[in-house]
Parts: structure tokens; sequence; C-alpha cells
């Protein structure tokens, strides 16, 4: 088993938030990705008010998003060492951002049905 | 006990992370591996030791073998996941974050013996236990581990660690948790802290220069460095084996203001003085023409916290079961195996895994992750009358960690040849952070998929 695979990967994920949280995680993330199409093919545009608002939260999630890594991890901005750890930032910071705004758009629009 | 991994083995390469980042959920439809039919056997298999090397083996023997009885002997109810050991002596992790069940990770299919092997005889082929069950076997798996010699360290015992400035990460979870109660309230007034390594093969001969940089950087962040020393005694003229991570370590200790002290190997403690008693072995040196023979000496270094190592030897059922090398590593009894198959070089119905094995690298986790396949191989095709074709090439793995936060990510082979996994991207003499989250957060799980065999 020297090679990665798809199911070496999931066995590393399972261990690594125990299997219940794994496959929950990953349902609610299916479930709020689901959604966030349903929306968008329900209403058949993009809200540009619910958009803006879900712009506004990136912010906050790209920072929510490093300040977990970090507190999980014991470490902070003062370990960053090279460029790749740059990278590394900016993609947890990314995920945060894109993950906070899809749902806060999903939610919106879910939640109230007007522009 | 470092380990780890950055188990190469474990983590993906460069092109198979890029192919699962792009892919995602749609590599699910290509699915896993297509898997080897199972092989039917009535081979009696016998299996050693239950730690990181016998249990991941089970999982992978029960999976592929068929009609097989396979024996596992080990009386340790608890499994330790050594690799952690210095994140908790580090503060960072409870003692409970080692410590599992054995009886966990093992396929039911999988007889365990719940007993320690007592006596091992390759000549007729049986394994005793301390209870007194012969097992007999057709081929054997060594992974017994190594033993500590806490009593090759004169004037310790078990007892003193916590207390007076003494710690012991290697002797367990609780000892590590112990270990960081004197590491903390040592680093909170400051002082002199001493490292070692000893003269012996070890695990993880990375983790007494680790613990050396924790220590630290914890006295950096206490603010009691400027008034602190911290001491390295090297057993010989290097940090390191391999040449160029030990220029490296060498650089960083340097600015890291640790006092390296070459060629000393600890005899003894006294705890009540608190200093610590090391042999400098005789040497000889040439100056303009005339040989100046330096003869062995002693000297005694005071210490206010110091983390204690003892020699490393194979457990006392190995080396008196015959298995061990006669000609190499004398009084230590790693058994004599082909360094490329892992097979006995006596006994080709003997393999061995993990630490027990007389080969020149490769006592940590990672090493074990990559044994495995490797035995496997060789005891699969060797039960269907064939030959095995995958090789050990000395892969090991140190994720060396600098400072709480950032680590390098150190792999090498026989040849002290660096392997980086993920070659351009990840440079393994670098501190770096990515480095630091692998050891924190990916080391453990995948750790845990190669016991269950996954990995």
């Amino acid at each position: 088993m020297k090679h990665l695979t798809l199911e070496t990967l999931i066995a590393v994920w399972e261990e690594m938030f125990g299997r219940g949280l794994f496959w929950l995680m990953t349902g609610v993330a299916v479930v709020v990705t689901v959604a966030y199409v349903f929306v968008l093919l329900r209403d058949r545009h993009m809200s540009m008010r619910k958009f803006l608002l879900a712009q506004l939260s990136m912010p906050f999630g790209a920072i929510a998003a490093v300040l977990f890594v970090q507190g999980i991890t014991s470490s902070g901005f003062r370990d960053i060492g090279g460029p790749v750890d740059v990278l590394v930032l900016l993609a947890v910071a990314a995920a945060g951002a894109i993950g906070l705004a899809i749902l806060v758009y999903t939610a919106q629009s879910l939640l109230r049905k007007q522009d | 006990m470092s380990e780890s991994p950055y188990l190469r083995a474990a983590l993906p390469s460069r092109r198979d992370f890029l192919a699962a980042a792009a892919g995602g959920v749609a590599l699910a439809g290509l699915g896993a591996p297509v898997r080897a039919q199972a092989v039917r056997t009535a081979a009696k298999i016998v299996i050693v030791g239950a730690g990181a090397g016998g249990t991941g083996i089970a999982n992978r023997l029960a999976e592929r073998l068929e009609g097989a009885t396979i024996t596992i002997v080990d009386g340790r109810k608890d499994h330790w996941y050594q690799p952690g050991f210095t994140l908790i002596a580090a503060g960072l992790k409870p003692a409970g974050y080692s410590v599992s069940s054995t009886g966990g990770w093992l396929p039911r299919s999988v007889n365990w013996v719940e007993e320690y092997a007592a006596n091992i005889d390759p000549v007729a082929q049986t394994v005793t236990t301390a209870g007194g069950t012969k097992l007999d076997y057709d081929y054997l798996i060594v992974a017994a581990g190594l033993t500590l010699n806490w009593g090759g360290v004169q004037g310790f015992d078990l007892a003193q660690v916590g207390k007076d400035g003494i710690g012991a990460v290697y002797a367990g979870p609780d000892y590590a948790e112990a270990t960081w109660r004197a590491m903390d309230a040592f680093t909170d007034t400051g002082g002199t802290a001493l490292f070692s390594r000893p003269a012996t093969e070890m695990k993880c001969a990375g983790a007494p220069l680790k613990y050396a940089f924790i220590t630290d950087d914890y006295l950096r962040r206490k603010g009691t460095r400027d008034k602190s020393q911290v001491i390295y005694a090297a057993h010989n003229k290097a940090l390191f084996s391999v040449p160029i991570v030990n220029e490296k370590l060498k650089l960083l200790f340097r600015d890291r203001g640790v006092d390296v002290r070459y060629d000393h190997v600890l005899k003894g403690i006294d705890p009540t003085a608190r200093t610590a008693t090391f042999t400098i072995p005789a040497s000889q040196a040439i100056k303009d023409g005339a040989i100046t023979d330096t003869p062995a000496t002693e000297q005694t270094i005071a210490y206010d916290f110091i983390n204690v190592i003892p020699p490393m030897t194979a457990p006392k059922v190995v080396q008196e079961s015959g298995l061990s090398w006669a000609d190499k590593w004398v009084g230590q009894g790693w058994i004599e195996v082909d360094q490329s198959t892992l097979r006995h070089l006596r006994y080709p119905n003997v393999f061995g895994i993990g630490d027990i094995n007389g080969v020149p690298k490769g006592k940590t986790a990672a090493s074990v992750k990559w044994h495995i396949p490797v035995v496997e191989d060789h005891l699969v095709a060797a039960l269907q009358g064939k030959e095995g074709t995958e090789v050990f090439n000395g892969y090991t793995s140190c994720p060396m960690i600098t400072r709480i936060g950032r680590a390098m990510l150190i792999e090498f082979d026989y040849q002290d040849n660096l392997v980086p996994s993920f070659p351009g991207v990840i440079a393994p003499l670098e501190e770096l952070w990515i480095s630091w989250l692998m050891k924190e957060t990916a080391l453990k799980p995948t750790y845990n998929a190669m016991l269950r065999g996954k990995a």
C-alpha cells in the first residue's frame, strides 16, 4: 500500500476526525452544496444582493478558518517558514472564505425568498 | 518514536496529491484498486509482537490469506502510539493521546495469545509463551520491538521521572507526561538542560534532538533562555547519521546557541547532586607526525533538567533465539535479515518487521510502514511457491521538530539519500509550518490506518 488511493485517503480522514465526525462533516458539505445548487436552479439567477452579503462574509470565513487551523495545531503566524507555508495559509483562508460565502448565500436563499 | 512518518508511503506523492485535489470526489468513480484475490493456504503463521509492525502485518495477512492460522503473541494490553510521546512531553497532548487497546486493532480472524513470548526456536519452528503454551509455525514474523535498558544508566530509576528535573520521554505515555511537568517547571526558571542519546542503535534517533529544540523553544517563550544553557551530548562525532542532515542540524544548533559535546556516552546520573557522568572513549590523533593517545575518560556535567535515554537492545527472548547477527551489533541482538527483503538470512521462513531488524537504518514507525508491504509480498509469494519482488530501500522518516509550530520533513534511505515525498514543494531541510501541520494532524491518522492494514 505504498501508493495513495481514495480508500487510503478516506481511511486517514476517518482516523483524523473519527469515523462519525468525518462522515457527518462530509454529509454537511454535501447538503450545503446540494442546497446551493438547488437554490440556484430554483431561482434561475444569482441574487446580487444575497451575493453581496455572502461576499462580505468571506473575510470572516477566511480568518476563522486560519485561526481554527492554527488553534488545533498549536501554531501561529510566526511559524510561516517558506513560500509553501504562505500557499497553505492562503489555501486555508480561501477555503474558509468560499465555504462561508456559499453557506451565507444558501442560507439567505432558503430563509427569505424575496430579494 | 519519531517519527514520523512522514511516512513517505503514507503520504501522497505530488502527482497523487494533485490528482486527488483535482479529481476530488470524481475519483470515487474510479474507486479503490483492484484487490488481489485471497490466497488459499493452510499455513501456520506466528507473529511475535503486537506493536505497530505486528498489528499492521496481521491485518494485511488476514485480508490476503484464506485458511491460514494466524497467531499473534503479545502480553501487552495497551497499544502505544510512540510517535506521540514527543508531543505529550511537549505539553501539547495528554498521556491518553498515545494509548489505545491492542485488541481493538486486531482482526477477528487472528488468534491473539495474550502472553509474552518466552522462547523462540527457529530450528524446531516453535514459539513458547510465558505461560508455557507451545505454538508451532510454518512462518514466523518477528516484530518484537526493542528493550529499553534503564539499568544501563547508573543511579537512574523510573520512579524519579517528573521529579528533580528528571525526564524520560521514551519510557511511555505517563512518563512522557511526567517529563513535561519537569520540563515545564524547569523552563519557568531556566538553568542547564542536558540532552543525550545512547551509543547503541535506537528507535527514532531524531527524538533526542527534537526534545532539545522544544525545550529551547519553551525557554525562549518564557523569557528564561538568556539565563539558561542547553547542552546536547552526542554519542559520537555527529548529531545525525545522514551527513547533509547532520550539517543542517549543526547550523540550527549554532543558531539556537546549543552547546554540543561530542563523544559523550551517558554512564549514570546522581539525582541528588543533579549531575550526569559521561564516558568519553579513548582516541588517537596525529599532529606533526606524532601520534597522541588520549585514554578513555569520564566527564561530569551538572544539570537542572535532563532527558534520560537508555541503551536499547533486542528483547531477551530474541537475543536467546539464535536469530541475531553474530558479528554485527554484538551484544545488541538485532536479527540477521536481508536488508532488502527483511527475510532471515539463515531461516528463510522467518521475517522481521520494525525495530528488531538488524539493518543499517529504520527504527521508526515510518519504516515499519514500508517493512509491512515487503514482508507481506515475500511471505505471500512463498506460500504460492514464488519469489517476492518488493524491496525495502531503508526508507526512514523523521519529522524533526525545531520548535513548536515548525518542523523539517526529513526522509532518507540506506545510502543517505534524501528521498522527499514532495520534491520541489516541501523542502526537507527547511523549517516549515506545513511539516509541523503534518506531524500534528496527519501522522497519527496515517499510523492508525497502517495498523488497520489500510495504508
